[in-house]
């Protein structure tokens, strides 16, 4: 039992990393805009198409076109931003859920007319590490290092470089900010690029370890959901945490009963942390 | 607090558009509209010559909706049975007659209804002597009904589910292996390998046809003294297998069963592979036999998927004469070949076989009644005791499940490697085998 335990740990802490950066890329948006971007999903199926692309029409190692998906997840998230969210980020809410929810229809109708809703595969294998107590895919361990690499810099870039701090002084107040003279629609668009980029990359790590398809984004991006109450609205570092929580909760529940029960619990979960602590685990960005 | 609705909402959206996505891609691409179907007549009506007599084969075929390509070629494979009795001569009965064989068809748009609209059709207005199953179960239980109301006896063929055959028909016949023994032969096979073998682990897709088959696997499992020590059931959408393969290990199974079609079996026998699972025996429905499960490379080794029939089963005269059974019509040799001839060389399915065989057993059945008289027609049938090119042939003749295939076994198919290339072979039933099973796996 409790090498199951362990190893179910483990495992879920692996992916958990991963449900966490994209998660990241949600919060981020959110936390800087007040934009819940509903193409979040469809976002994280191109960076797994992107990376199956660069893969295998290009043969490049999924890890290298990783970071290419990420330079072009962040000039599509600004050109999305100019396109369906600048125009409308002081409208009510329900104006910019739509307008992402559009963008996020376009991805999928393109998306579905050229790959079709079949599901593909990376076929690109690093081996099984074996560490005798603990088993698991080399691609795995590889794709949570790159994650949390990736949460590293995030926090690097944002706490230690001068555009980082004026996405956190945006997010603050958009108004000072501007004052001050921050050019605030460039840092906007910059702050949802990177939200964009974060999703593409997450979902350029889920292609080199699960089977994709064009409308896998959604479970993600429902997962995104969870974890960004969970870990606090708008809190990047609460984002990492809610992931990982998320992640433990579908490696360690299937021990106990059976594994269609894992979303029962997550969206239980979600409900209550709405009811009894709207500003999740680590607080609000307010 | 209004943020906290926005959220919601939302998340609602997001929900709802995730579930209408999902249910779009399962359901059927809806081709146009066919033209009236036409008759598929002989092209030449010969002056009927003196006792010379046309026997009406009705049928239907999913010529659009969702079954058209299996459909289509177990079409085939029944024309191409149709046109090489024909050809050489008819099926001759002793007072001299000649039988000569005719198919109507229509196009059943693969819609329940309109198989119960144009059987009808066929058993009045065409007045079909006999009649031959659409594809799928489904489909085909919505047939037999027509079938039995106006008496005419029917093969099944493409239908593997059990229930048809348990509502007290009495003229519907099933060429196919029931879904109830998709996974026994593996049972049987483990059995075989590893006498010591005793904990075995299900893990399938919360499907109606993969619960079925896995229930009746895990009762007959239990029923030969086996310790099911898993049996669990997945999401049909299933991409991480993680946890399920956590709980595999800690249960250390000696034999994994299960699956439920193409992409979840594929992709638990590839994380299988990637976990480094040890894995001894495996038998997972629908994917394996699949040509493309090649696909998964070093991990589809060793992986066992039952097949209705395969071109590499080798059923001979000689081994129905080992089994003490009569051996009836082409051999899989003389069958593959045609097809293929016919074919640009392309590999018949076994839903091609599948086609072929419910008009063999027609044509056994017509000649061991020597009439076209239907009460002798069908004590023939329930006398069919034959092997075949597919494989045994009989049926259950009880009341309670009568017309039941009882005959035919599931091919088991293993991947193996032959030389650094991975190829499908036979490893049971032992009549067929083209291999040795590789046990354990790994």
């Amino acid at each position: 039992m409790g090498d199951v335990l362990f190893t179910s740990a483990i495992d879920g802490l692996l992916i958990g990393v991963i449900y966490g950066l994209a998660a990241m890329g949600l919060t981020l948006i959110f936390g800087v805009m007040d934009v819940i971007n509903l193409a979040h999903g469809p976002l994280i199926a191109l960076g797994m198409f992107g990376v199956y692309l660069l893969f295998t029409l290009m043969g490049l190692n999924p890890f290298v076109a990783v970071i290419i998906v990420a330079a072009i997840g962040l000039l599509l998230g600004v050109l999305i931003y100019f396109i369906a969210v600048s125009r409308v980020i002081d409208a009510p809410p329900l104006s910019s859920l739509l307008s992402t929810f559009s963008v996020n229809m376009i991805i999928i109708g393109i998306g579905t007319a050229m790959l079709s809703t079949s599901s593909y595969n990376v076929d690109y294998s690093l081996g099984t590490l074996d560490l005798g107590f603990f088993r698991a895919p080399g691609s795995r361990i590889a794709a949570s290092l790159v994650a949390l690499l990736t949460t590293v810099l995030l926090y690097f870039f944002l706490y230690r470089t001068r555009p980082g701090k004026y996405i956190r002084a945006v997010a603050n107040n958009r108004i000072s900010a501007e004052l001050m003279g921050i050019p605030s629609t460039r840092i906007l668009a910059l702050a949802f690029g990177i939200g964009v980029m974060l999703a593409t990359v997450a979902g350029g790590l889920i292609a080199t370890i699960l089977p994709i398809n064009i409308l896998a984004g959604g479970s993600y991006e429902l997962k995104s959901f969870v974890i960004v109450v969970l870990g606090g609205l708008g809190n990047p570092l609460g984002a990492l945490l809610g992931g990982l929580i998320l992640g433990l909760i579908e490696g360690l529940v299937p021990v106990f009963m059976k594994t269609t029960w894992v979303p029962v619990i997550e969206y239980v979960l979600f409900v209550l942390i709405l009811l009894v602590r709207p500003q999740g685990i680590l607080g609000a960005k307010e | 607090m209004s943020r906290k609705w926005i959220l919601v909402f939302a998340l609602v959206l997001a929900l709802t558009w995730t579930l209408a996505a999902c249910g779009g891609q399962k359901a059927a691409t809806e081709a146009p509209k066919a033209e009236e179907p036409a008759a598929t007549e002989e092209a030449k009506e010969e002056a009927p010559a003196a006792k010379e007599k046309t026997v009406v084969v009705g049928f239907t075929a999913s010529q659009t909706g969702k079954y058209n390509v299996p459909s289509t070629r177990q079409t085939t494979g029944l024309q191409m049975w149709m046109d090489e009795v024909n050809k050489a001569g008819g099926v001759k009965l002793s007072d001299g007659t000649v039988l000569k064989f005719k198919a109507v068809s229509y196009d059943d748009e693969s819609n329940k209804d309109r198989v119960q609209e144009l059987y009808t059709k066929l058993a009045t207005d065409d007045k079909a002597d006999f009649l031959i199953s659409p594809y799928s179960s489904g489909l085909t239980a919505a047939a037999a009904v027509i079938a039995e109301q106006y008496g005419i006896p029917m093969i099944t063929t493409g239908a593997a589910s059990d229930a048809t055959y348990k509502q007290g028909y009495t003229v519907v016949y099933q060429a196919y292996t029931p879904a109830s023994r998709y996974l026994t032969g593996a049972i049987d096979l483990l059995m075989d390998l590893d006498p010591n073998a005793k904990k075995v682990a299900f893990v399938y897709e919360n499907s109606k046809f993969a619960t079925d088959v896995n229930e009746a696997a895990k009762a007959y499992a239990e029923k030969n003294g086996f310790d099911v020590v898993l049996f669990e059931g997945y999401d049909p959408d299933i991409k991480d297998f993680n946890a399920i393969i956590n709980k595999i290990e800690a249960a250390a199974p000696d034999a994994i069963l299960g699956g439920g079609h193409f992409q979840d079996g594929s992709t638990f026998a590839r994380q299988l592979y990637e976990k480094g699972a040890k894995v001894k025996f495996i038998s997972l429905l629908v994917a394996p036999p699949e040509p493309t499960f090649a696909e998964l490379g070093d991990a589809a080794v060793g992986v066992i998927g039952p097949s209705q029939w395969e071109p590499a089963a080798k059923y001979t005269p000689e081994s129905a004469k080992a089994a003490g059974i009569e051996w009836y019509g082409p051999t899989g040799e003389e069958f593959t070949k045609a097809y293929q001839a016919a074919h640009d060389g392309e590999e018949p399915s076994y839903h091609v076989a599948g086609g072929y065989a419910a008009g063999l057993i027609l044509q056994k059945a017509i000649e061991t009644a020597d009439s076209v008289e239907k009460d002798a027609v069908l004590k023939a049938m329930d006398a069919i005791d034959m092997m075949t090119f597919f494989g045994h042939i009989k049926f259950d003749t009880s009341e309670e499940a009568h017309g039941l295939q009882i005959g035919h076994d599931m091919i088991l198919i293993q991947w193996q490697k032959d030389g650094g290339k991975l190829v499908k072979q036979v490893v049971w039933p032992k009549a067929g085998a083209t291999a040795d099973p590789i046990y354990p796996i790994r």
